[in-house]
């Protein structure tokens, strides 16, 4: 019996159709994930479903019975709970007071010991230690999405929405999360799962939906279809060389590293970087990948010695990176990388603008830079004035890059360079990534998808909890070598 | 280009305004009540300048009206204690100058400084400082009024009365400072690291921006602009007390949101402020005009202007997100 569905929906935004005729549903104790390509209309789609966005033909069924759901708080009242990419906690309010928020217990005073234990019950039913009276802001990324699926739970979910529930995590809490789901599910859930890792899918979902250009254009129950075939029938085409081929790196060295450390976070790092090549760093979220490449960068003060070029040099600031030719791409785009309220040439320009004109800034040379980075680096953008926020997650992305080469840096420290950015435009990427090596230029690629950094890296260094736990290259390079450095794990059995 | 009704609001409100002044009363558009009405706003109008620049960049200051009327009466100490060595010639004055000047320099300094080195808000330290400055300058005029030496007034005086024609000087000065203002916001290095940290200081950390200098400078420049508003004050009424310069942090800043700029920084408009400033003035000389409305009720139509105004800017913003 069909908890939740689209039947025949399409949605418009002015005179643009997004979504064409999408019939879904989603039935209790199934997993349902939807996949596409950034744009496709899945968000949209999780909108609708969300109560958030009225469909602009067709309708939405709630146990077969045709639905109006106008706000998200009317949808969860009916059950249909949405757990957002971005949480919706208020970080400076207790777990229990984030669980009832809105629906607190108690009459003119709180009931808070009754708040608390409910919030226990629930998330000892999520196998969670969580702390109901901890504040948000004090707890880990995958704790606060533990304390996410207990708020919904507390809602008497029966359909769960979930965001790329996993984007954030690492790849010890994703096992949790799996565990989660699956619990859900024997009580009797629907889920709806999106994501942009397939594997993932290929593992959780009972039922697969792949929606193109907002339609739906392939169906398939578990085991039906492959990771490749989901991502060719995502862009509609195959996926030849999806991991361009490697190149030959030199010998000389362009960076050498000789015990850094940043306090508290990583402890005696030593490493070589040589010329042309694409080195991954592996590594659970909290391993202090991060913290390395902004130690190395002067964004944290940081102790060791560094040679570019085997001439040592002092980088206290950015501003002495980028003298000495390094450049660092952040992982968090919107809050570190890019303004989001501003344009494109605003964004670009920014970290370079003593290159645009004296004292007078030469827009005229900044236009003429934008120009060609929409071209070198197919930045695909409506206008050119267009605030930077309202582009796709690969579209930022792009920019982020363009922005970065402005100042031609040698050495390029990238951070989780696809994170939440389709398959197209993943590909596009490696692309771009595989070319400023073949410059001569080399890079150092942090990430948490193991496939990308054994498809993309010449070697790979693997950090456990701040230290280097070992290197792996050529044919060493699996996930489970990985995994077994990154987890400390020693021995040979599984 | 393309016209935005939203941003040209207040250019309209002000076009309104003058309309609506010369209709009520026939000496409205008299030369001298010109020269009035943009000689007074000149103070206000030269910090909400400067202030548009620390909100910009997402910071505050509500000691700039206690500042000023502390380097006022600092200003007029000095030059009175010069007088018997310099004597009473323009040495002694250009002395107070630039006591008042530098004065406002280092006091800036001091709020920036608090504000991005000890890590204190921005609303907080200048609490502080606005509560020290207004008892220093009681404290020292010992509960009464500081006054210039005679002398030195008369060959003061002309610095406000004076100026090129009907133009007297304060309306020269605001009109450089406000042009200059509006070129540095819209096309040096400065202005744009100042939005960029307004709209979000970790990106622009990431983009190796040297966050608390640049922070810092605001301050420095709003104190320099305080100073420049004290040197022409000062020769107006040639004396300063605990009672100068009150409320003018609240015009100022009123006159920075009039004008479109947002309290939430990021986005900064110096052409707006000098509009805001103008439209603020403009009210307070159309009442006293006028015997439409009580002059009582001044604040209340200015209250209600400031309100209107972000009100129209969030519509603008929501029109955009559609």
């Amino acid at each position: 019996m069909t908890v939740l569905a689209l039947d025949n929906v399409s949605k418009s935004f002015g005179p643009v159709e997004v979504l064409h005729g999408v019939d879904l549903a989603l039935e209790p104790g199934e997993v349902h994930a939807l996949i596409g390509e950034n744009g496709a209309g899945k968000s949209t789609i999780m909108k609708i479903l969300g109560g958030f966005l009225d469909p602009t033909l067709g309708q939405v069924l709630l146990d077969g019975q045709p639905v109006r759901l106008t706000s998200g708080p009317e949808a969860e009242a009916r059950g249909i709970v949405v757990i957002h990419q971005e949480f919706n906690l208020a970080p400076d309010l207790t777990v229990a007071a984030n669980v009832f928020l809105g629906r607190e217990i108690g009459g003119w005073r709180l009931d808070h010991a009754a708040m608390h234990e409910a919030t226990a019950a629930l998330l000892a039913r999520l196998d969670t230690r969580v702390d109901p009276g901890a504040l948000i802001r004090d707890l880990s990324v995958p704790d606060r999405q533990m304390v996410e699926i207990a708020k919904a739970l507390s809602r008497k979910a029966r359909v769960l929405i979930m965001d790329e529930p996993s984007a954030v995590l690492t790849h010890r809490e994703v096992g949790a999360l799996y565990r989660q789901i699956d619990r859900l599910r024997a009580e009797g859930v629907a889920i709806l799962y999106c994501s942009h890792r397939l594997d993932e899918v290929a593992h959780l979902a009972d039922r697969i939906t792949v929606l193109r250009d907002g339609r739906v254009v392939r169906r398939a129950m578990r085991g039906d279809l492959s990771e490749d075939g989901m991502a060719a029938a995502m862009v509609g085409r195959e996926l030849q060389d999806f991991y361009p081929p490697k190149g030959q790196s030199g010998d000389e060295p362009a960076l050498e590293v000789r015990g850094l450390t940043v306090p508290g976070r990583v402890r005696d790092v030593s490493f070589t970087l040589r010329r042309g090549e694409v080195l991954g760093i592996a590594g659970l979220i909290g391993s202090g990948r991060t913290e390395l490449a902004e130690g190395l960068v002067g964004l944290r003060p940081a102790g060791g010695e560094i040679c570019v070029a085997g001439r040592p040099v002092a980088i206290r600031s950015l501003r002495d990176a980028f003298a000495a030719g390094l450049a660092y791409l952040t992982e968090d785009r919107k809050e570190a990388g890019l303004l989001l309220d501003k344009g494109l040439r605003e964004n670009l320009t920014l970290a370079t603008l003593e290159r645009f004109g004296g004292w007078r800034i030469d827009t005229r040379a900044e236009d003429a830079a934008l120009e060609q980075a929409t071209r070198e680096f197919d930045i695909r953008a409506p206008r050119r004035d267009i605030a930077a926020g309202k582009l796709s997650g690969g579209n930022q992305q792009k920019l982020l890059m363009a922005k970065v080469m402005l100042s031609d840096p040698r050495i390029i420290l990238i951070d989780e360079p696809t994170r939440g950015i389709d398959v197209g435009t993943k590909s596009q990427i490696y692309a771009f990534i595989r070319k400023l090596a073949a410059e001569g230029r080399s890079l150092i690629v942090i990430s948490s998808e193991m496939t990308e950094v054994i498809g993309l890296a010449d070697r790979v260094l693997v950090m456990r909890e701040g230290r280097l736990a070992g290197e792996l290259s050529g044919s060493e390079m699996t996930e489970d070598r990985i995994v077994r450095l990154a987890m400390g794990v020693t021995g040979e059995a599984a | 280009m393309k016209i935005d009704l939203h941003t040209l609001g207040p250019l309209v409100a002000l076009i309104a305004l003058v309309i609506l002044g010369a209709a009520l009363n026939s000496s409205f558009l008299a030369p001298a009540n010109i020269t009035n009405v943009l000689a007074r706003s000149a103070f206000i109008g030269l910090i909400a300048v400067g202030m548009t620049f620390v909100i910009t960049a997402g910071g505050l200051d509500l000691s700039v009206g206690s500042m000023a009327a502390f380097l006022a009466g600092v200003a007029i100490i000095a030059m009175n204690a010069a007088l018997p060595g310099l004597g009473s010639n323009w040495g002694t004055i250009l002395l107070g100058m630039a006591v008042a000047v530098l004065g406002g320099i280092v006091a800036g300094y001091l709020n920036g400084a608090l504000i991005t080195k000890a890590r204190i808000e921005p609303f907080i330290v200048t609490l502080g400082t606005m509560g020290i400055f207004r008892s220093l300058v009681t404290w020292l005029a010992d509960g009464g009024t500081l006054s210039l030496d005679y002398g030195l007034r008369t060959l003061y005086r002309p610095v406000y009365y004076g100026g090129i024609g009907w133009i007297t000087w304060p309306i020269i000065a605001f009109a450089m400072v406000a042009v200059l203002g509006e070129w540095i916001m819209r096309h040096s290095r400065f202005g744009r690291h100042v939005e960029a940290i307004g709209s979000n200081d970790r990106v622009a950390r990431y983009s190796a921006i040297d966050v608390n200098r640049v922070r810092l400078l605001t301050y420095v420049l709003l104190g320099a602009l305080v100073g420049i508003a004290v040197v022409l004050y000062v020769p107006r009424l040639g004396s300063a007390s605990g009672s100068t310069g009150v409320l003018w942090e609240l015009e100022a800043i009123a006159a920075v949101i009039i004008g479109g700029t947002a309290l939430k920084g990021g986005r900064g408009r110096v052409w707006g402020t000098v509009v805001g400033v103008l439209i603020l003035s403009l009210i307070d000389n159309i009442l006293n005009l006028a015997d439409l409305v009580s002059p009582y009720l001044n604040g209340a139509i200015q209250g209600v202007i400031i309100v209107l105004a972000v009100v129209l800017q969030r519509e603008k913003r929501a029109a955009e997100e559609r």
